[in-house]
């Protein structure tokens, strides 16, 4: 078992290799510095100084793969490969457009992420799936069937009108919280309750309706056959035998996120004016910041890959197939 | 046995069906209908029947344990005085693993895959028995010991994944016993077990059942395991029961036609060189049900009023009854009928032919054949091992003859078969067929090859595609091979074909869906005869059918051998079919051939300890039974990591101590006869 | 000639799909196991009746994906034909006064005035000019009411009726001719056909075609009735009709649900295939892949993409003849990026499936008459996973659509000039903050997204269910 988590972490340097090589052709190779220095200074009239200084600045006046003219190993460090895209490996990644260190920034926007993004993961798990159970239970009545009917038609409803709608509810028309806005410190939840509240909704439709599935293709096994011949009561049957396998294909897909968590979630964060990751990467996007974006990227790759093997390690829990061998 | 005694469970006109069609359309298509027997304590009922004929159904509807679309439409099932049908669900509960309990066909999948052993087996004994904590745990030990799993302790603790077959169903045998019920239910417990395993558990049920005095309701289609277990049988038929009868009675003197030809239909070598009998038609689908006796369409003896009149009980003597018009009549002296008995399958007597000599031309040669499959381990994904899944395999068979390859599951004969067609790429060693190397071989330089030899596979759902025609399933190897050029010629080629394995030619136009397994085997003899084949490899193709089903296909794969001069090489597990086809035998054991011969020679003066115990262990249709057992202890050792000296060893009666360090060399028992053990004499 | 076609790219791509359609159908009609899952989907009567609301919208996105340039009134025939910049649809044709009557800014749904105050200059009766803030007359809405802006209330309600008359008598014809049809193919009667029509026991679900086909005609026969002379969902900030706008986003949306599935799945299907069925190192090098693209969080990789889409677009402006044709490479080269990032998941589902068909018994046989690979991949491969296909291909289409959305609020979605659901909701989202709160034009982009969405769900469940073969003979 230790090989195969060994192996997998292994596994995932050359991931991050290409990762690293993909965003690195996306920034620089389909579009050279020159054209986005002339993007970021107006199409029209842009001189060629202007060009080499705004180049020069961020340090995109290096040659791509080899530098020829520099000594030693300068040859290949002194690089825009070099300095933008491999020194990410070792957490730097450079300023962003408006000259704060990125590092440092993205360390002190995880937090105000996480307080939205944790908050609504559990919940949104735990209420998620105890649906889910319960039209199980209730499978092939009318509660199951008008119970599918609300899960498709809440996983229709697009994701911006769950936030629309439900700050215009409660903050606008109930005021019962503020509609946006973060503060540092224990002060913050009366901020927080309406995204998770929202993140949690509007995630119900599509993961209760998946989590059904998986509980009713469980139920529908041998195994559960012989739990009731023993005369166990439906609950336990659920609870006991088909919850405990139904979280293996489960944890397949929630495992994995738990990293991402630290990225936050890009809409709630900029509807709700939260300082967090997400909302940075908004920023970023429409400020056309490449520096930051890159950054947000090879993190999101990083976290994912976390996840993956954390699903790994998270099996070995739930499923002793994998643990004995 | 205990007539004086009220039965502990007692069904009555039980009737079950499965609904159909979506919500507003949906009608309920009965699957069991009128089904009425005693089952008392410390006895034994079989319910005998072939697949989809409703006693799996019947078993469930007992404990009420039906699938969604399961629904009891009416009968009574009493059960220690109460009727379980009207029981309200949470005293049902105390039924089910208290009074009744269960057993299941698949040991596999029905045992909760990320529980332990010993949590499987407290569950009941918290349930029924309201043991918890270390009484629990003592009660769970003894009832592993009970059902003869050595090193109890050890596994209580493990998980289902880490036993072998055989001990799964041991513990689910185990996890049924521990509610102390009074009545058993075993819905084909051996099924998917191999012969040796089968004769353990069948041993160990017989054990428990007397010991404990249960009532057991043993639900099976195989003749063998009814004589062997049961007290009465009663044979179902499309949901219905046809014929009950003490086991005596039942194979001294079977009365419904159905039952008659059940017995007909297994092959046997004193049925050798003959037909054997099969049944015309199919079961009715339950959809259309015939609305006098079920059987009448398939029936020798039936006439009109068959047809018309669903046939009440005869009874006979003891508590042999039948449901049949035929044998009421004759019952009544009144055998009018009986002269107009047709029997279209009734073929004449062909003498034996064991003494029909062949001219023996060798077609296929094996020789040393090695097929190796890596185990990688660890960090790197090293080898560090290899499953020796065939090793070191030598056989010959001439035009025109049957060698059958027998075997326990896992013992590498399927392997053999693929790698002598080149399916599989053999590790080392030859296979040479008509004076032509196959091995290594191109795809290339192999093509023209693959004319002369074909395959049939086990399961016909699987080895038909089913988006495809009949006609394109067959034409596929002849357009591939080059066989046939002009489409005309095709579509009559796949005709005659279609005729010559008993199919009308317009099937070619349908899709494999619209058959029943017999016909898809039958579309998948086609396939490989559509190139002209001169050496057929049949995969087990009757295991996934029902005995008289399996008759057809028998009858056809030899007389297609008589016509055409086709050699076989038969590919099985079960010996009574080896017994009606083939010429010779090689018994395989963990990739080795141990012992080869002619049928006679195999079959009835084995050598080998392994072939005389896979022969004592196949239970015989016949009320005398096998007159010595032998019972091999444990299961087949993994192939990756084969026993020392002789593989078989550790589980061999007889063994000494040169078999624990040599594997034996081929010895000659005979000229034919060729055995892999240091008992016989070089 | 008065115009001059115009094939944008995208038109062709939809055109193509629609040929690709056409083709499907063609071959799975001829295939009877794919014929008999197609029979299962209209059985049931969710799958045809939301299957029925898609018609609807695949009809407005065809009529939109027609282009042509009106050719300028220059007066002089010897010149050459000049044609105007701006390219048009035969959408825009028919919906012409909805497309050209733009008011200043906001007004409310049937409003005829108005919903901001304006300063007004008004002779008042002693001859002086008076400045007064009031709410100005709409230059469209309702302007054949002249001034009689009260009996607005009476003439809506009797051009509701007249079209509710109309949609009832369509109705009644549309019903009687299928069951028509119907008592032809069955051959009896046609009130014998119409009584199984209406109670269900036909092969086809007509009863959910037509109360579908019911409500579709009466709620939007009213809205077309009234589109003509009033602003039926109102306008939004610069006065465009909201009315016009959804149904121009219609086109919008399905071209991303629809085109990217035509980039996704030939990557999917090939790579999956190819992995699953040789393994090896071809199975390594894809399995490797994909792990690296979809360990890219999918919006981060987007956003990168779309990026750096548009500093090629915005350096190179030579490169587009007019606005519309730039917002039509722009929007296909989402769907281009939307396809790269997301064949990963069918990619791996298809290899493991493939994986397991190959072990298949039917497929030895193959072998054993050595078939080429190829021949095996297409003859027994491809066709036994086209069940997966489909329904990937219906269960992704929802998605995109929402998807549209979600990226044209960050910023990277369609052009901001090309009207779709998302900008629609990007350019609304203040407005429910607003005093007075403007609502219309949120309401109808919900109303109308959740009906699309919530139609392709309904359908992909539906054939979900019949090409699922485990689901197959269940419920």
């Amino acid at each position: 078992m230790l090989a195969y988590l060994l192996r997998r972490l292994l596994y995932a340097i050359p991931i991050l290799i290409g990762v690293n090589l993909i965003t690195f052709a996306l920034f620089f190779i389909v579009n050279t510095p020159d054209d986005m220095a002339r993007m970021q200074l107006g199409v029209k009239r842009v001189t060629a100084e202007a060009i080499e200084k705004w180049k020069a600045e961020r340090g995109y006046d290096k040659p791509l793969f080899v530098n020829a003219k520099a000594p030693g190993v300068d040859v290949v460090t002194d690089t825009i490969f070099f300095s933008k895209s491999a020194r990410m490996f070792v957490g730097d990644f450079g300023r962003a457009e408006d000259g704060r260190d990125i590092t440092k920034e993205i360390t002190s926007r995880m937090g105000p992420s996480l307080a939205i993004a944790l908050p609504t993961f559990i919940l949104g798990l735990f209420v998620t799936v105890s649906f889910a159970l319960l039209l199980a239970f209730f499978r092939a009545t009318y509660l199951d069937f008008w119970g599918v009917v609300l899960c498709v038609a809440m996983m229709s409803i697009s994701g911006l009108f769950y936030i629309i709608g439900g700050q215009y509810l409660i903050s606008k028309l109930w005021r019962l919280v503020p509609i946006s806005g973060y503060t540092a410190g224990l002060d913050a939840w009366k901020f927080l309750i309406l995204p998770v509240l929202i993140g949690v909704i509007s995630g119900i439709g599509s993961s209760a309706r998946w989590y059904r599935t998986i509980f009713l293709e469980e139920i529908g096994k041998d195994y559960v056959r012989t739990a009731r011949a023993k005369g166990l009561s439906e609950i336990t049957v659920l609870f006991r035998h088909v919850l405990r396998n139904a979280m293996i294909p489960i944890l397949t897909g929630v495992v994995v996120v738990i990293p991402l968590l630290f990225m936050g979630s890009l809409l709630t964060e900029s509807f709700f004016g939260i300082p967090g990751l997400g909302s940075y990467t908004i920023d970023a996007i429409n400020a056309q910041d490449f520096a930051v974006v890159r950054a947000m990227v090879f993190i999101g790759s990083v976290l994912y890959i976390v996840g993956l093997i954390l699903t790994d390690i998270s099996y070995t829990f739930v499923d002793p197939r994998i643990r004995f061998e | 046995m205990n007539e004086e005694q009220n039965p502990i469970l007692a069904v009555r006109d039980l009737r079950m069906g499965f609904a159909n069609g979506v919500r507003h359309a949906q009608r309920v298509l009965a699957a069991v209908d009128g089904v009425s027997f005693d089952v008392h304590a410390g006895e034994t009922l079989a319910l005998l029947g072939e697949s989809g004929c409703g006693k799996s159904a019947t078993a469930l509807s007992l404990l009420r344990l039906l699938p969604a679309a399961g629904r009891v439409l009416g009968g009574e099932v009493r059960f220690e005085g109460s009727d379980l049908l009207q029981l309200p669900e949470a005293d049902m509960r105390a039924v089910r693993g208290g009074g009744m309990a269960m057993i299941f066909q698949e040991p596999a999948t029905s045992l909760n895959p990320v529980l332990t052993v010993g949590r499987q087996i407290d569950e009941v004994l918290e349930k029924h028995l309201r043991l918890t904590g270390a009484a629990a745990q003592a009660r769970a030990l003894e009832l592993l010991k009970a059902v003869g799993i050595a090193d109890a302790e050890r596994r209580l603790s493990e998980y289902p994944f880490q036993l072998s077959g055989g001990m799964k169903q041991r513990v689910m045998i185990a996890v049924a016993l521990a509610g102390n019920p009074r009545l058993l239910i075993a819905d084909e417990p051996t099924t998917a077990l191999d012969v040796t395993i089968q004769a353990q558990i069948l041993d160990l049920l017989r054990r428990l059942q007397a010991e404990r005095g249960m009532g057991m309701l043993l639900i099976t289609h195989d003749l063998g395991v009814v004589a062997q277990m049961a007290h009465r049988v009663g044979v179902m038929y499309a949901g219905e029961i046809v014929e009950e009868a003490p086991r005596e009675a039942f194979f001294t003197e079977p009365r419904h036609p159905y039952t008659q030809k059940l017995f007909a239909a297994l092959p046997d070598l004193s049925r050798r060189g003959g037909k054997l009998e099969t049944i015309a038609g199919q079961v009715p689908p339950l959809s259309a049900m015939p609305a006098g006796c079920r059987f009448a369409a398939r029936c020798p003896h039936a006439w009109e009023r068959c047809r018309e009149e669903s046939p009440a009980w005869t009874d006979l003597q003891d508590g042999h009854r039948v449901r049949c018009h035929w044998v009421e009549e004759q019952q009544r002296g009144e055998s009018r009928h009986s002269g107009e008995s047709r029997n279209p399958e009734a073929h004449p007597w062909i003498p034996a032919f064991a003494g029909v000599t062949v001219a023996v031309e060798r077609l296929l040669e094996v020789d040393n054949l090695r097929v190796h499959f890596p185990i990688r381990r660890g960090f790197f994904q090293r080898v560090v091992g290899h499953v020796k899944a065939v090793d070191g395999v030598s056989l010959e068979l001439a035009r025109g003859r049957t060698l059958a390859l027998v075997g326990e599951s896992g013992c590498g004969k399927t392997t053999v078969g693929k790698a002598i067609l080149q399916l599989i790429k053999p590790t080392e060693g030859s296979a040479v067929l008509d004076g032509l190397e196959l091995t290594g071989l191109s795809r290339r330089a192999l093509r023209p090859l693959r004319r002369r030899m074909q395959m049939i596979f086990q399961d016909p759902f699987a080895s038909l595609n089913p988006r495809l025609s009949v006609g394109d399933i067959i034409a596929e190897g002849m357009s591939a091979l080059g066989v046939v050029g002009r489409a005309k010629e095709l579509e009559t080629a796949i005709g005659a074909l279609l005729e010559q394995v008993g199919l009308p030619a317009d099937a070619a136009h349908r899709y494999p869906h619209e058959f029943s397994g017999g016909q898809r085997q039958r579309i998948a003899i086609a396939r490989a005869l559509a190139v002209q084949p001169e050496l057929i490899v049949c995969d087990e193709p009757t295991s996934a059918l029902d005995v008289s089903v399996q008759a057809q296909i028998l009858n056809l794969l030899k007389s297609l051998q008589e016509q055409l001069g086709l050699a076989y090489l038969f590919i099985t597990h079960n010996f009574a079919v080896v017994e009606y086809l083939a010429h010779e035998v090689a018994v395989m054991y963990l990739g080795r051939i141990v012992e080869r011969g002619t049928v006679d020679e195999v079959l009835h003066s084995p050598r080998h300890p392994y072939t005389r115990a896979l022969l004592s262990a196949v239970p015989s249709p016949r009320l005398d039974g096998s007159p010595e057992i032998i019972r091999l202890p444990g299961e087949t050792p993994s192939p990756a990591k084969p026993p020392k000296g002789c593989h078989f060893h550790p589980r061999c009666p007889q063994a000494f101590d040169v078999c624990r360090v040599n594997y034996p060399e081929p010895r000659q028992a005979s000229p034919t006869q060729v055995v892999r053990c240091h008992l016989v004499a070089p | 000639m008065t115009l001059l076609p115009i094939l944008l790219w995208s038109d062709l791509l939809i055109w193509l799909l629609v040929l690709a359609g056409a083709v499907l159908g063609v071959l799975s009609w001829r295939n009877p196991p794919l014929r008999a899952a197609w029979r299962r989907v209209g059985r049931s009567r969710p799958g045809m009746a939301s299957a029925t609301v898609l018609a609807a919208f695949v009809l407005v996105g065809l009529l939109d994906s027609l282009h042509y340039r009106p050719r300028l009134e220059n007066g002089d025939l010897g010149q050459p034909a000049a044609y105007a910049i701006e390219v048009l649809s035969a959408l825009d044709a028919i919906a012409e006064p909805l497309r050209s009557r733009n008011e200043k800014t906001y007004s409310a749904p049937l409003a005829t005035r108005a919903y901001a105050k304006e300063s007004i200059e008004v002779r008042g009766a002693d001859g002086r000019v008076q400045t007064t803030r009031e709410f100005p007359r709409l230059k469209f809405g309702g302007l054949h009411l002249g001034e009689e802006e009260g009996t607005r209330d009476g003439d809506v309600l009797t051009r509701v009726l007249t079209a509710e008359t109309f949609a009832l008598g369509i109705l009644a014809v549309v019903s009687l001719g299928a069951a028509c049809f119907v008592a032809r193919r069955g051959r009896v009667t046609v009130g014998r056909a119409w009584r199984n029509l209406w109670r269900g026991e036909t092969e086809f679900a007509w009863n959910a075609v037509l109360v579908t086909l019911g409500v579709l005609l009466l709620t939007l026969l009213p809205v077309l009735f009234l589109c003509v002379d009033y602003h039926v969902f109102g306008t939004d900030k610069v006065g465009q009709d909201v009315f016009y706008q959804i149904l121009k986003s219609v086109r919008t949306a399905l071209v991303i649900g629809l085109v990217t599935t035509l980039v996704t799945l030939p990557l999917a299907i090939g790579l999956g295939i190819l992995a699953g069925y040789f393994r090896g190192w071809v199975d390594d090098v894809i399995q490797y892949l994909y792990t690296t693209l979809s360990s890219i969080p999918g919006v981060l990789l987007i956003a990168a993409a779309v990026l750096m889409m548009q500093v090629v677009i915005d350096t190179h402006p030579q490169w587009f003849a007019t606005a519309a044709e730039r917002a039509d490479l722009r929007l296909l080269a989402l769907c281009f990026i939307l396809g790269l990032t997301s064949w990963t998941g069918l990619c791996r589902l298809l290899r493991g499936e493939t994986l397991k068909l190959r072990e298949l018994e039917y497929i030895q046989a193959a072998q054993a008459f050595g078939v080429a690979d190829f021949r095996i991949l297409l003859r027994h491969i491809m066709p036994n996973l086209m069940h997966i296909i489909i329904i990937a291909l219906v269960m992704d289409f929802s998605g995109l659509v929402l998807a549209e959305a979600v990226l044209s609020y960050v910023g990277i979605g369609v052009d901001p000039s090309m009207i779709s659901f998302g900008t629609m909701i990007n350019n609304a989202r203040m407005e429910l903050a607003r005093e007075p709160m403007v609502w219309w034009s949120l309401a109808s982009a919900f109303t109308f997204m959740f009906a699309l969405v919530l139609a392709a769900n309904l359908l992909a469940d539906a054939v979900r269910d019949a090409f699922d073969p485990r689901m197959a003979g269940s419920s």
